[in-house]
């Protein structure tokens, strides 16, 4: 059985694994009730997001510094699944907004910046796309998108620095915040999950881009033969 | 279970963005991979 199968499989086992813990092993909350399950994949999602553009951010700091092709491949893959991730995230949150707040969305600093970042990352691949030379356009997409990662402290600190609608952080909160000890481990374990399922993720995507590269390679050869 | 309909949308939202995510890498992967083996072998044809 080839390996890829097999890491797949691991993966799925391990995100129904949290999804079940969520539901079963997981108290529920005392003043939202059961809608705050959604909180560890709506969390786990957007800290598996966070991830993938930063794997996008590196790997576009190393394109600029070395101008390998490998980075332009990583900052692609990991940019389009951290889009995946946060399109998750502005889906789940509003839903269990809603209930508990009484609105959709508000246009808080938490909120606001998330979608900035959305935008941002959906420019960065819309620039990829109107760019048709491949070393201009893995220049100007990588110095767009260290651009783009400076919206990611702002949406890690817009809970801690500014008053929000949404949530304090309950995860390196002020002191006094924080979870029951039962739902911090399921979190966590949540987090892992979504971070296997990033991986992989971005392993299907950068095979793509690889396959895209000998293409490339290939149609250079017959124009010349 | 209080809420129930919406931890469902929200459960199976989110699941579809990545399902159809992954099927859409797995769909653009196979048409490119098709493309390749096409390209090499009217390359080896040409030689």
């Amino acid at each position: 059985m080839p390996k890829r199968v097999i890491w797949g499989a691991g993966v799925l086992l391990l995100v129904m694994a949290a999804a079940y813990a969520s539901f079963y092993v997981a108290p529920t909350e005392r003043t939202m009730g059961a809608i705050q399950r959604i909180f560890y994949f709506h969390a786990a999602s957007a800290w598996a997001g966070m991830t993938a553009f930063l794997i996008c951010f590196v790997a576009n700091l190393q394109y600029v510094l070395g101008r390998k092709q490998k980075w332009d491949w990583i900052g692609v893959s990991a940019a389009e699944v951290g889009l995946a991730f946060t399109t998750v995230v502005l889906i789940t949150g509003p839903i269990w907004a809603h209930p508990v707040w009484g609105i959709w969305w508000t246009w808080d600093a938490r909120l606001t910046s998330t979608f900035v970042l959305w935008l941002l990352y959906v420019a960065y691949l819309m620039l990829r796309s109107m760019v048709e030379e491949p070393d201009r356009r893995a220049l100007l997409s990588a110095i767009f998108g260290i651009f783009a990662f400076l919206d990611v402290p702002l949406v890690f600190g817009a809970i801690r620095w500014w008053r929000t609608q949404h949530p304090q952080p309950v995860i390196m909160g002020s002191p006094g915040s924080g979870l029951e000890p039962t739902m911090r481990k399921v979190f966590f374990f949540s987090v892992l999950a979504m971070h296997a399922l990033m991986v992989l993720l971005v392993s299907e995507r950068y095979r793509l881009e690889k396959l895209r590269g000998e293409f490339q390679e290939l149609q250079r050869e017959a124009e010349a033969g | 279970m209080k809420n129930l309909d919406s931890i469902f949308a929200a459960y199976l939202l989110g699941w579809g963005v990545f399902f159809v995510f992954y099927l859409s890498v797995a769909r653009r992967t196979a048409a490119l991979r098709g493309e390749v083996e096409r390209l090499k072998a009217s390359l080896t044809k040409g030689k």
